[in-house]
């Protein structure tokens, strides 16, 4: 974008200012010129957006910066609180990239002052519209909180704000698949709540997350779901949706997932292959977690570690005396990822259900997922801002408040190269969502493990950071294109949960949840200027190209300029239905084709091997020794049985049937069935 | 026993191929070479044109099931009789314990239930059909005074035998310290448990439904996970029964990573597929059952065979485990109920060259190698067994690469009724078979001693696998991070909390001392009592030392920059 950007700057021969694209600041109108003809803004006001005339939103634009902005800063400081008059000059001019400037209507609109300066209405002109399948110069009016008009020479109600875009892109805005504001842990949360958290997640970008239900294991999902949902709806600034995770497999969890499936708006559900003796499920359990998902519709979430090997792993480094942060990253090694994600994908191609893997931290864990879906089964790879943008050499920092700032599971990985393997199967398909795993603890709280890595809270920040990292790390690099981007951040999430095309898409009547994108900006991530709460930001220091300009959400501009205009609880619940399309068209089909039929034989009635009758559990294999009945039954709960009554045949039914039908020589002879050669 | 000259073969090593004369007494390899003086008396045998190979070592037999239960239709005096018949001098067979029962006693039984029994020289492999502390000692006794080095674990058969990850990783720890060798049946019980319900609910009760219920990514998952767990515990694995294209494929890329595990396909995988299950004779279809099943694809043997050829997979066994049609006959309303395992311990020379040596996959060598020597060295007998050379058993076989047989029930060694190779045609048969010295199998006339074969100890920390194990523990040493203590703001955690659910993580999880007293044996938890730090150790300690502002102010290695 950027390159083309620049060769159009060249041809179309324009003014010095324009000539040093790639710096830092939203622009500026100057001395020399300005950017806005005053005009051409006053026609505005009056209502005149189809002189653009000819294509070519960026020479209207251009025209249109021919004089000075004072007029505006009038208008603005007029209408609002917002710094600086025009959303785009921030302060100096010097740097010469063209900007976005936001236009306010003059006096009669002034009605809208009390919303802030934030009018319903709003009218993007000429931006470069992005979306997951192709971009275009076009218009862009926002109303209602919804896109009504794209085009060219809209039509629009008088006493609109503009927002110039200048030939900016204009893209959809971002959705995290993966947050967790209200994550609880001994008694604390995070200290990024749902506000703090949506106003970072606003501030980069991002205009719709979905958060994590995490119910203490025990505890009812529908409870904790209630329980999020007001926290949320209090405090969200953006619009958000709930995954459900689900800790336990216990009576009636079916009947609450239905009802959160069909009455709640819920239609995805994490489940947990670690943390042993706490979350973590057994082969059987997933197979019938999977299976009854599967027939309501839902997204499968797997959280995709070998939480076994895990406490052994645990167990013995902290033997060996290793009680830091580095712990951690020891005793989760990428292989127990990579094979629990083998396995989740196993046992999902065996039920035919789609399977999303949370949190691809390691490169092992996402050739896993690429080789699997060359194989065919419907499997989803989300990793996430931390593992795209950093690696785990941090957890051998000296400092131990660095070093469990990076504590997340899975970890992130030691090896220097796996961000840049994530970013290339991000781009090339093989991984289809960025999440954040937003979950950030103050050191304070990371600092219960001080002594013992497993106590440290597990989470890391990347909320706020996830666009910039996802555009510095694939699209500054070339690895991926603008419309890549957009369907990674956004119209993938929004596909695979079901929001499409209200989210993740910029289209008539779809949300105007939109960004406008800046793919010089550069900025440095430090924990100085990051809007969540935390004391360290593990991206500290990293300079990234690509930054949002402008965040609009809900058609209400929410950011600009470096400053947030929200509210606490203006985030609206986005329900989801189940059997989004993306998935389950293709699930409904292969239900079809793979039906499975037996071989239709005669009887066998040949003679029949007549097992003693002392050892009624010795069973005929050799391999099977006593009947699945006969175990001790453990008091303590065994996360490796289900709790299940079979209904329907059971193994041994037929035991006691057995020794009934033995005809060791039938009387009619042997029939040719069973003959042998 | 007689003295044997060998005259006029071409002696055939993994190695090399070399023409000699070869002259065995006392049941050993004697001399090797050109114009040896031997003494009168000497039996010659003529090999002009033939094959002189170490007898074969069929890895991996089970010719005397459970005690309980059916027992298998081949003892183990038929059993070796069928081997000895087949060019093999030398099986593993499986002590297959009851789940609960003491391994040694079952070790016991299956000697004497053997050195009565067998005909050829055999060791034996222990399976560990349930994990509990109390075997590492049973295990030690194993090792070191009744020469076992090598136990099964089972990742199939839920609720009986199948063990889960942590019970996999504690046993694999252990066999490494024992140095032994892990070998794992791999297959994901629990997805098996849940795919045989649902088949049986549709209604599918015949072979068929074995293998769909089955099926090879199962198999796959299972490798896979095994071998993570093997490296985590940095213990050599053998998978037996490779049996499918998704299994040996995980294999093959282990190795390539550098994980120490060998794969083992059987004659059945090797020789045949799984196409069968749905024949419409349910006899013939129910004898193919086995687990992991023959895949039903019918590239597979080709596949194996090449991956075998290559060196990804190296050893082969047979699985041998036969029952009567009429055993089989038990599942004939449910295929769980069929008794697993096929024949294949009489053939597996004969396939392996077959599919093999025969369309040029791999030279005789490597069909030494393949079917012997491997064997011996991943098992510790070698170079007593599995190699043609001066000191080593004369357990040999003449093999005539250019004598055609035809695989069928009528002409085979077993009790069953049905060979699941029948028809095959086999280029490469072992007209002379020599065990201990003595000739038993000549002109297709087999002459065996019921009893003469020996129980052979095997020894730990076989080289071949182990030197790299060995050095890879030395390396493998992780240290800590030297820091200050951290002594900036600690949360504190409310005291009520510490009662309700530990909150996100594992966090109880390593404090095994803490969860409720189990009066059942919980397979979840290791009996290892932690020294040292405990998970909570810091609760107590940490209400006392907040700190909120130290007296000195914060120290640096806190600070965050």
């Amino acid at each position: 974008m950027a390159d083309r950007k620049r060769n159009w700057n060249k041809e179309d021969d324009l003014p010095v200012y324009l000539a040093r694209p790639g710096t830092t600041a939203q622009t500026p109108r100057q001395k020399y010129g300005g950017m806005f003809a005053s005009n051409k803004t006053i026609d505005f006001d009056a209502y005149s957006v189809g002189k653009k005339g000819s294509r070519t939103p960026r020479s209207g634009s251009r025209h249109d910066m021919l004089d000075g902005g004072d007029n505006y800063s009038e208008t603005a400081s007029d209408i609002s609180e917002i710094s600086g008059s025009v959303i785009s000059s921030p302060g100096d001019r010097e740097d010469k990239t063209p900007g976005v400037e936001i236009k306010y209507p003059m006096g009669k609109e002034l009605l809208q002052g009390q919303d802030n300066g934030q009018s319903d209405r709003l009218l993007i002109k000429g931006g470069r519209i992005i979306n997951d399948d192709h971009s275009f110069y076009a218009d862009l009016y926002l109303e209602d909180g919804l896109i009504k008009q794209i085009g060219e020479n809209l039509i629009v109600p008088g006493g609109v704000k503009t927002i110039e875009a200048n030939g900016r892109m204009v893209i959809p805005g971002g959705i995290d698949v993966n947050t967790y504001l209200q994550k609880p842990y001994q008694g604390m949360t995070a200290v990024d709540d749902f506000y703090q958290g949506t106003k970072a997640a606003l501030a980069g970008g991002t205009t719709m997350i979905i958060d994590h239900v995490l119910p203490e294991p025990g505890s009812s999902l529908l409870t904790s779901f209630e329980k999020w949902h007001e926290a949320a709806d209090t405090k969200s600034c953006c619009d958000y949706a709930l995954h459900v995770d689900i800790t336990s497999w216990y009576d009636g969890i079916r009947e609450e997932l239905e009802v959160l499936v069909q009455d709640k708006g819920v239609n995805s559900f994490q489940v947990y292959m670690a943390y042993k003796d706490l979350y973590q499920m057994s082969d059987s359990q997933l197979y019938e977690a999977f299976t009854f998902l599967k027939s309501l519709g839902a997204v499968i979430l797997v959280h995709a570690e070998n939480g076994d090997l895990i406490a052994q792993e645990q167990k013995r480094i902290l033997e060996m005396g290793i009680t830091g942060p580095e712990g951690h990253a020891l005793s989760r090694p990428e292989e127990l990822e990579a094979e629990a994600v083998f396995r989740a994908i196993t046992i999902a191609s065996r039920i035919n259900c789609p399977v999303y893997i949370t949190k691809v931290m390691s490169k092992s864990a996402a050739d896993i997922i690429a080789l699997a879906r060359k194989r065919g089964p419907l499997v989803f790879g989300e990793p996430i801002t931390a593992s795209l943008g950093t690696d785990g050499t941090h957890y051998w920092s000296k400092n131990w408040a660095k070093a469990a700032a990076f504590v997340t599971s899975p970890p992130l990985s030691p090896d220097p190269t796996t961000p840049d393997h994530l970013n290339s199967l991000l781009a090339c398909g093989d991984l289809q969502v960025t999440g954040s795993g937003h979950c950030p603890y103050s050191t304070a709280q990371k600092a219960i493990g001080k002594d013992n890595f497993t106590m440290i809270p597990e989470g890391v920040n990347g909320i706020e950071e996830r666009m910039t990292v996802v555009w510095d790390k694939a699209v500054a690099t070339g690895k991926m294109d603008e419309s890549q981007f957009v369907a990674v951040t956004s119209t993938n999430a929004a596909k695979i949960f079901n929001l499409y095309p209200r989210k993740g898409r910029i289209a008539v009547g779809s949300d105007a949840d939109v960004v406008i994108w800046d793919p010089d900006k550069v900025k440095t991530i430090t924990a100085k200027s990051h809007k969540s709460a935390i004391e360290y930001n593990i991206f500290e220091g990293m300079e990234c190209h690509g930054a949002p300009l402008v965040v609009i959400s809900q058609g209400k501009i929410v950011f600009e300029d470096g400053n947030l205009h929200v509210n606490k609880g203006m985030g609206r619940f986005i329900p989801r239905k189940p059997f989004p399309e993306y998935l389950y068209q293709r699930i409904k089909i292969r239900n079809k084709v793979g039906g499975l039929q037996g071989v239709s034989r005669g009887m066998y009635d040949g003679p029949v091997y007549e097992i003693p009758a002392t050892p009624k559990y010795a069973t005929p294999a050799p391999s099977t020794k006593s009947s699945p009945a006969k175990n001790q039954p453990p008091p303590i709960r065994n996360l490796h049985q289900s709790n299940f009554s079979l209904s329907g045949a059971q193994i041994d039914d037929n035991n006691p049937r057995r020794t009934g039908h033995r005809i060791v020589a039938p009387p009619g002879g042997r029939s040719n069935i069973t003959s042998l050669g | 026993s007689d003295p044997i000259l060998i005259k006029g073969g071409k002696i055939v090593n993994d190695d090399q191929s070399f023409y000699a004369d070869v002259y065995v007494e006392d049941g050993l390899i004697k001399q090797m070479g050109e114009k040896l003086a031997v003494p009168g008396g000497t039996r010659t045998i003529d090999a002009h044109g033939q094959l002189v190979v170490p007898g074969g070592i069929d890895a991996h037999t089970r010719l005397q099931a459970p005690a309980a239960g059916i027992s298998s239709a081949d003892g183990v005096f038929q059993g070796t009789k069928a081997a000895l018949a087949g060019g093999t001098t030398m099986i593993i067979d499986h002590v297959c314990p009851e789940a609960g029962s003491s391994l040694l006693a079952a070790y016991e039984q299956w000697r004497s239930g053997a050195d009565g029994q067998a005909c050829c020289d055999y060791g034996l492999s222990v399976d560990i059909p349930r994990w509990h502390e109390s075997l590492r000692e049973e295990l030690e006794a194993l090792v070191k005074d009744k020469g076992v080095n090598s136990f099964l674990v089972f990742m199939a058969y839920k609720d009986k035998l199948q063990c889960t990850d942590s019970q996999m990783y504690e046993i694999f720890c252990t066999i490494r310290d024992l140095g032994a060798i892990a070998q794992v049946h791999a297959e994901n019980g629990d997805i098996i448990e849940e795919e045989q319900k649902r088949l049986l609910e549709l209604g599918i009760t015949g072979p068929e439904g074995h293998v769909l219920s089955r099926p090879e990514e199962v198999e796959a998952e299972a490798v896979f996970r095994a071998i993570t767990i093997a490296r985590q515990a940095n213990c050599p694995l053998y998978v037996t029964k490779v049996m499918s294209r998704g299994a040996a494929d995980v294999l093959a890329q282990a190795k390539r990573k550098g994980t120490v595990v060998y794969g083992e396909p059987i004659t059945a995988s090797l020789g045949t597929d799984g196409s069968h299950y749905w024949s419409k004779n349910w006899a013939k279809a129910a004898a193919f059952v086995t687990s992991p099943p023959i895949s039903p694809d019918p590239s597979t043997p080709d596949h194996l065979s090449t991956l075998l050829s290559s060196g990804d997979l190296q050893v082969t066994g047979s699985a041998h485990c036969t029952f009567s049609t009429a055993q089989k006959a038990v599942g004939k309303d449910n295929f769980t109920l069929i008794p697993e395992g096929t024949n294949g311990i009489e053939e597996r020379m004969s396939i392996v060259w077959e599919k093999c040596v025969v369309p040029g996959k791999m030279d005789e060598n490597d069909f030494v190698a393949v079917t012997s020597t491997n064997a011996a060295k991943i098992f510790n007998c070698y170079p007593r067994k599995g190699r043609v050379a001066v000191g080593s058993d004369a357990d040999l076989v003449l093999w005539n690469p250019k004598a055609t047989k035809i695989i069928s029930a009528k002409t085979h060694n077993l009790n069953v009724e049905y060979n699941i190779f029948e028809g095959t045609e086999c280029h490469g048969v072992p007209t002379v078979v020599i065990s201990q010295g003595r000739v038993v199998l000549e002109d297709g006339n087999l002459c065996v001693t019921q009893g003469s074969g020996r129980f052979i100890p095997r020894k730990t920390f076989p080289d071949f696998v182990y030197k790299r194990i060995k050095a890879r523990n030395r390396l493998a040493e992780v240290h800590g991070v030297p820091r200050g203590m951290y002594d900036g703001p600690v949360h504190e955690v409310p005291a009520s909390v510490k009662a309700v659910a530990p909150g996100a993580a594992p966090r109880m999880a390593p404090c095994a001392g803490k969860a409720a007293a189990p009066p059942v044996r919980n397979l979840h938890q290791s009996g290892f009592s932690l020294s040292g730090s405990q998970a909570d150790d810091h609760i107590a300690r940490r209400t006392a030392q907040k700190i909120m502002a130290p007296p000195g102010g914060r120290s640096n290695i806190t600070s965050l920059s």
